[in-house]
């Protein structure tokens, strides 16, 4: 639990380098997002005359469901302690708990802002969650398995195999998680004052350690995501429960390989690609859900696929 | 000993219909006739639940009432009980909610007097146990909750609500009454348990499957048998509307049950094509309509047609499971609709409740006139949105809990072996999917608009908070949000009877489970842990709220709304519930709804303001009820003709007449 807490912001400040390296930009330190976090945490928290008590508590349950949503992800090893206690429908829904949440405080204040961000955010979530659960149906499928473990420790065997719904499920997830870590070219994290933010313009009103909370669930939210496509599909490296020191240690050495790769790549995605239109990305994640929906489908007729 | 109990509140109840009607507007009326019925009800429901969880054997009675030389046969099994235990459980809620909301009412006499013949009606249709017995009470349920509709009959929607739901029920009753017809066969069987022994043919059962669809679909409110219910729910006094809409649908859907899973003996594989697809249609475009409505109480509705097609899925994946002889998966689906029954029940009734304590406090149902209740009623915000979270299928509350176990029933239908299934079910999966998102885009809509930002109009800044008998019905339903979510073993292990009496199978034991969790197939396949996930939610939160405060920085200051540097004072600046769904309305209104939005620009001189005015169709509407209401027009147009016939006409019509039915009955083979 802790690991992917610690690790949460240097991946965010891993990307923002990567992207200002691409764009020959000097880039902020690797540790600056520690810092503007601890800045964050002891500044005042300023807030609106209006607010009301759902918007304190907000930012806390929101850090709540994404902490517990990650730290149910398999990082290193399989087997993690209460794996059993929520499989990954279980993890997608917290996540949509923290959405949820999220979307309320932007409507909280009652500003325009916040509006558009949440009535925004609801609409992408309305086609990200469908095709999240298609994807996930595939796996458990492949797999037999809704646990999240279980999956990973099949995906690392020899009986998986090249098969056709898993790209398809792969790309799928890929659009999927683009779209919920508001990454471009779905929603823009480094805008401020634009009539294209989603996710910016829900938080507009927060400051201090609130804003501090639901930075770092965003940071959580994206190395969430990053080990989910690390886990289940580049799943070596991962060590079974009860492996050893040594073990131990490889497994995490390929874990952060794959944080890194994985934050690479979307730095060169990001800068590789302009950002859409707001209503050109229903298409896109409709994509996703019929790619997900054709993985599924394939599952159901045969097993071979 | 349970039937006789639960029959002898029955009549409890009747009596209190009547002591209503003597009492009249007396000052004592209101909490009398409401907590008579709410002492009849948990009477009734501790019978019920003693019944469910003691496992006892079936109990029948025959009382010498209805056709003389018949009686009415009265029975109690697991599933009457379930459905019996949901039916006093909305009821004793929705009295004590009444004792408060009832003061507010302003036709009191219009209210009181039917609405504990309502509640018997419905506890008499789930222990009915002969045909006539059980479309009597059926019949008696829908015209007194149509009185009921009817009770603020000044109101223009109203009556054409009143007129439109007394149509489509009597339709469905005709059609259950032709089901049932079909069902006793030439012989005239005409109790459950002689039904039960004789299975229908192919052919007639099919026929008697759409006719039971029909009958119970337009009560449940299946799609395309809803137009009436976003109508007649609403149109009721608040606490009417939570037992329409959280518990007489139930009852529907405890008549479809009985006839498909027990009355029908063994299903054929295509029945459950047929209710699967109907269940995906309904859940999706349930969500979608409630969506585009900014009227609280309608939007609630319409996620009644919603709720009411994720249950019918579940039953649907029971039907093809059962078909195919795979027990164990058929009872995990059934546990899962059946879980469903319940979980809505109760937070559909504690949203009703939540949107008639805003109704009582500014007069406003429409979304739009509302706004920052959350200041002035902070409790029913609080219960409200404990209800939203669970209907959005959230973790760690009670809606979750359903939806997960019917996402688990749908991982094991790859094993079905016919192809039609095969298809149909990730469909169906997808479409489930879809409608779990949209309800929670949904909730943030309602509850949002409702309760967040700034009031929009007066009366919804002069709100006031509730009176303390609606709040204690609204927590304790929020409470039981909560307890069915984070220990929802407990709650399947009392439906496995029901499993056991309907597919002949049951989900293993969840009590022994270790934390509480619940494992529907096997260990290593899927577990949902509802209370751990909740203490973790807790430990982390407060984790972070103490190690902050403690070691950060706790500092507070109020200051005016940033909104990047542009804050607009007035409240029509804020999102509104139409303009919130403007995105989700251009992804799936086009097609669907024909939505269009156009701008009203008044003529140079003219100084009215422009307005942007969104149009929606009802597609269903159009292509079915508009085409069938414009036939009937014409057909009775024309038969107005016959009105103005002379004497010698007329007699000559009746000889015709005569004679053609002479002729048939002649060449009648």
């Amino acid at each position: 639990m802790l690991l992917v807490l610690s690790l949460a912001p240097l991946l965010t400040g891993f990307v923002r380098k990567v992207k200002a390296r691409f764009l020959r930009r000097q880039g902020p330190p690797l540790l600056q997002p520690y810092l503007d976090l601890a800045r964050l945490m002891r500044k005042e928290v300023v807030l609106a005359d209006n607010a009301s008590w759902l918007f304190r508590v907000i930012p806390y349950l929101i850090f709540a469901a994404t902490w517990v949503a990650a730290s149910l992800v398999p990082t290193f090893r399989t087997g993690l302690l209460f794996s059993w206690a929520a499989d990954l429908i279980v993890i997608i829904a917290l996540l949509g708990n923290a959405r949820f949440f999220q979307a309320l405080a932007g409507l909280d204040v009652g500003t325009s802002f916040g509006g558009i961000g949440s009535s925004r955010e609801v609409m992408i979530a309305s086609l990200a969650e469908p095709a999240m659960i298609m994807i996930v149906f595939t796996l458990a499928l492949i797999s037999g398995s809704t646990q999240l473990s279980t999956i990973a420790e099949f995906m690392n065997s020899p009986a998986v195999g090249l098969r056709v719904s898993l790209g398809l499920a792969l790309f799928a997830l890929i659009m999927v998680a683009i779209a919920e870590n508001g990454r471009i070219p779905v929603d823009n994290p480094a805008t401020h004052l634009e009539l294209t933010m989603v996710h910016e313009a829900m938080v507009l009103e927060y400051s201090g350690r609130h804003l501090a909370l639901i930075e770092l669930s965003a940071s959580l939210k994206l190395i969430l995501y990053v080990s989910l496509i690390g886990c289940l599909f580049v799943p070596w490296g991962l060590q079974p429960a009860g492996a050893g020191a040594e073990q131990i240690a490889i497994g995490i050495a390929a874990y952060i390989g794959k944080l890194a790769a994985g934050g690479f790549l979307l730095a060169l995605f990001e800068t590789s690609i302009a950002k859409m239109r707001v209503f050109r990305v229903p298409e896109f994640l409709g994509a996703a859900l019929m790619l997900g929906l054709l993985a599924t489908l394939l599952r159901f007729v045969s097993g071979s696929f | 000993m349970t039937l006789i109990v639960a029959l002898s509140c029955t009549a409890a109840l009747f009596a209190a219909a009547i002591v209503s009607v003597i009492i009249g507007r007396a000052a004592v009326a209101n909490t009398l006739i409401y907590g008579l019925c709410a002492a009849a009800a948990l009477i009734s429901l501790f019978a019920a639940l003693k019944f469910l969880l003691g496992a006892a054997p079936a109990q029948s009675m025959v009382l010498p009432l209805g056709i003389p030389w018949l009686g009415s046969h009265f029975r109690i099994d697991a599933l009457s009980a379930f459905f019996l235990a949901v039916v006093d459980l909305g009821a004793v809620t929705a009295s004590v909610f009444a004792i408060g909301y009832g003061r507010h009412e302003d036709a009191p006499m219009r209210v009181r007097p039917f609405y504990p013949a309502f509640l018997a009606g419905m506890m008499l249709v789930v222990m009915a146990d002969d045909a006539f017995t059980f479309l009597f009470s059926w019949e008696f349920m829908s015209l007194t909750s149509w009185a009921l509709v009817m009770a603020h009959h000044r109101v223009r929607e109203n009556v054409y609500a009143g007129y439109v739901y007394l149509v489509m029920a009597s339709f469905g009753t005709l059609a259950l009454l032709l089901a049932f017809g079909l069902l006793s066969g030439p012989d005239g069987l005409y109790t459950f348990a002689q039904i039960h022994a004789v299975h229908p043919a192919a052919g007639l059962a099919a026929l008697v499957l759409i006719l039971a669809l029909i009958g119970a679909g337009s009560k449940a409110g299946l799609v395309p048998l809803h137009v009436w219910l976003p109508l007649a729910h609403p149109a009721a006094p608040s606490h009417v509307s939570a037992l329409m809409s959280g518990v007489m649908t139930k009852v529907a859907v405890y008549g479809f049950v009985r006839i498909a899973f027990d009355l029908m003996g063994e299903p054929a594989w295509w029945w459950s094509m047929v209710v699967l697809a109907l269940g995906g249609v309904t859940a999706a475009m349930g969500v979608l309509y409630a969506l585009m409505q900014h009227d609280l109480k309608r939007l609630l509705a319409y996620h009644t047609v919603e709720n009411i097609g994720i249950i019918f899925i579940g039953l649907g994946l029971a039907l093809a499971f059962k078909a195919h002889g795979m027990t164990f998966a058929a009872a995990l689906a059934l546990t899962a609709g059946l879980l469903h029954v319940f979980n809505h029940s109760i937070f559909k009734s504690l949203l009703f409740f939540g949107s008639g304590a805003v109704l009582t406090a500014t007069g406003e149902r429409d979304m739009e006139h509302l706004g920052g209740l959350i200041h002035r009623m902070p409790q029913t915000t609080f219960v409200f949105l404990v209800g939203c979270v669970a209907i959005s299928a959230l973790p760690p509350l009670n809606g979750f809990v359903s939806e997960w176990l019917t996402f688990q029933a749908i991982l094991l239908s790859p094993q079905l072996p016919s192809w039609g299934l095969k298809l149909l079910v990730p469909a169906v999966g997808a479409l489930l999917a879809l409608s779990a998102a949209l309800a929670a885009a949904c909730f943030v809509k309602a509850f949002g608009v409702t309760f967040l930002g700034r009031p929009r109009t007066p009366a919804a800044e002069r709100a006031s908070e509730t009176d303390q008998w609606s709040l204690a019905a609204m927590y304790f339903l929020a409470a039981l949000c909560l307890v069915a979510g984070v220990l929802p073993g407990l709650f399947i292990d009392a439906l496995a009877p029901l499993a056991d009496l309907l597919v002949g199978g049951r989900m293993p034991v969840q009590a022994g489970e270790q934390w509480l969790s619940i494992v529907p197939i096997a260990a290593g396949r899927s577990s949902y842990d509802g209370l751990l996930v909740f203490l973790f939610m807790v430990i982390s939160g407060t984790l972070a709220a103490v190690a902050i405060h403690r070691l950060a920085s706790d500092r507070l200051r109020r200051a005016p709304a940033w909104d990047c540097g542009y804050p607009d004072p007035s409240p029509a600046t804020q999102y509104t519930a139409s303009s919130f769904a403007q995105p989700i309305r251009r992804v799936f209104g086009t097609v669907l709804f024909h939505a269009r939005e156009h701008v009203e620009m008044p003529p140079p001189g003219d100084m009215r303001p422009a307005r942007l005015v969104v149009d929606l169709r009802d597609p269903i509407w159009d292509a079915l009820y508009a085409p069938i209401a414009g036939a009937v027009g014409i057909v009775a147009d024309r038969l107005n003709y016959l009105q103005f016939l002379t004497i010698r006409q007329f007699l000559s019509l009746v000889f015709a007449a005569l004679v053609i039915l002479l002729l048939v009955l002649a060449i009648w083979p």
